[in-house]
């Protein structure tokens, strides 16, 4: 488990720390677009995350939708 | 590696990683949504209310209520069982600060029905970076449950369940932005249905087999991947899409493809379309019909664990109310999104129509869901 965690765990890190003095190639003045709601990923996190929890009710799959976990009483 | 250095390598990228301009918090809200899924013989409805507030900018706090009211004669439980009814409500609570580009979430979720309660606890990091190109997030999440058993009050089982979420998102052109998501969950305890049961060949009986209690093994860990991406049209709309890999210790491997599209109209719609689809192996131990009782140490015949393929499609349409007159309210919208969906199962029979054991026509359903909700922001 903490093996599984380590790697990605270290290259964020590494990204993080190496590369701070990236110039941004997107302006801030040029990003007029990601502030209009429809292109927000999870524009109501009350609705999406009622979907995610039919999708996790009905399929074996879980995870990795940008949601937190939790409980869901599923099984 | 022990679990320390682990931990202390998070907390190093933390501490690497650059600090300028402070992030933002999401906004003010209130949401009061009515749910409602109806397919295979399943009716489950209710109410889920949201409200966050932010406080000194810096820090806000996030209440979420949450019912399902389940009227259930689904085909696992006419064929072994009686239809029932009951109720599971859901609180959590969360708390957000802002440090710099460093937002701290924590959130504790209790879900709680007349046979099953779940605890859970996650804490969440993400961080701004690259001229606040790139977000990077950390997640990990405990859980603790515990299975019941109608009509069994001695009936108690755990499960433990841990969860780590890896996340980065990032704006590619004026235009697109993209995100890649892992999540890795372990599951320890009683992770079968106490209710639920498999079914074998039997010549004694006349319709040519018997039944069994179902029996999983103790542990499961899953794996799940996604990359997406969002797109800014040349004219005022958006597309979507998603893809997503799953594996896990059970042998189930899935694969979700998800696309979408928004449209706005005017100043005060905004329409969606979007289809989505699911696509699983089935477990190592899932069987429809097992050739003799006891077969195998374990035995699953949840058709949630069968080889099947879903298809979704959703549209949804969000109108901006004129104002109320409300001082305290900015804004408000009403929502109505609805969600069909076609399941279709390679190895999980339709036992209701009879027939010879195994040779019954395959399972299939269709469901709805309706979501219809009200979100102010103040």
């Amino acid at each position: 488990m903490t093996r599984a965690l380590a790697m990605p765990t270290l290259l964020a890190c590494l990204v993080m720390a190496g590369c701070s003095g990236v110039e941004p190639w997107v302006k801030p003045y040029e990003r007029q677009n990601f502030a209009d709601p429809i292109m927000s990923a999870n524009r109501d996190p009350v609705a999406a995350s009622y979907l995610n929890h039919v999708f996790e009710a009905r399929e074996g799959a879980r995870g990795a939708t940008g949601a937190h976990g939790g409980g869901c009483g599923c099984n | 590696m022990t679990r320390r250095p682990t931990w202390a390598l998070l907390l190093l990228a933390l501490a690497a990683a650059p600090g300028a301009r402070s992030g933002v918090l999401p906004d003010d809200r209130a949401d009061v949504l009515y749910h409602r899924y109806d397919g295979g013989g399943v009716t489950i409805d209710g109410p889920s209310l949201l409200v966050r507030k932010k406080f000194a900018e810096q820090y806000s706090v996030s209440a979420n209520y949450y019912v399902d009211m389940v009227s259930s004669a689904s085909i696992d439980v006419v064929t072994t069982a009686s239809p029932y009814k009951e109720e599971r409500t859901q609180g959590s609570l969360a708390f957000d600060m802002l440090n710099g580009k460093t937002q701290y979430s924590v959130n504790f979720t209790n879900s709680d029905e007349n046979d099953y309660t779940a605890n859970s606890a996650s804490l969440d990091i993400s961080q701004d970076m690259f001229g606040d190109l790139t977000t990077v997030s950390f997640g990990f999440s405990r859980g603790w449950d515990e299975v019941r058993k109608r009509g069994d009050t001695d009936f108690s089982e755990p499960i433990d369940r841990s969860t780590y979420r890896l996340g980065l998102s990032q704006i590619v052109t004026p235009r697109l932005m993209m995100g890649v998501n892992y999540e890795l969950v372990t599951d320890e305890g009683f992770l079968n249905n106490p209710y639920r049961s498999v079914r074998y060949v039997d010549p004694d009986s006349a319709s040519g087999y018997a039944y069994q209690p179902e029996a999983y093994p103790r542990t499961r860990t899953s794996s799940a991947a996604s990359i997406n991406g969002r797109y800014f049209l040349p004219y005022r709309a958006a597309v979507h899409g998603e893809y997503r890999f799953f594996t896990d210790t059970w042998g189930i491997d899935s694969s979700t493809v998800r696309i979408g599209y928004t449209h706005p109209w005017g100043e005060k719609w905004i329409f969606e379309a979007g289809y989505r689809w699911y696509d699983q192996s089935a477990a190592d131990f899932y069987s429809d019909l097992f050739p003799r009782q006891d077969a195998q140490n374990f035995l699953a015949r949840d058709k949630e664990l069968s080889t099947f393929t879903s298809h979704m499609v959703s549209l949804g349409a969000t109108y901006e109310l004129p104002p109320l007159g409300w001082k305290f309210l900015q804004r408000s919208t009403v929502n109505l999104f609805y969600e069909r969906f076609r399941f279709e199962y390679d190895d999980f029979r339709d036992i209701t129509a009879g027939g010879q054991a195994g040779t019954e026509p395959l399972y299939g359903f269709d469901a709805d869901v309706i979501r219809v909700y009200v979100s102010g922001w103040f």
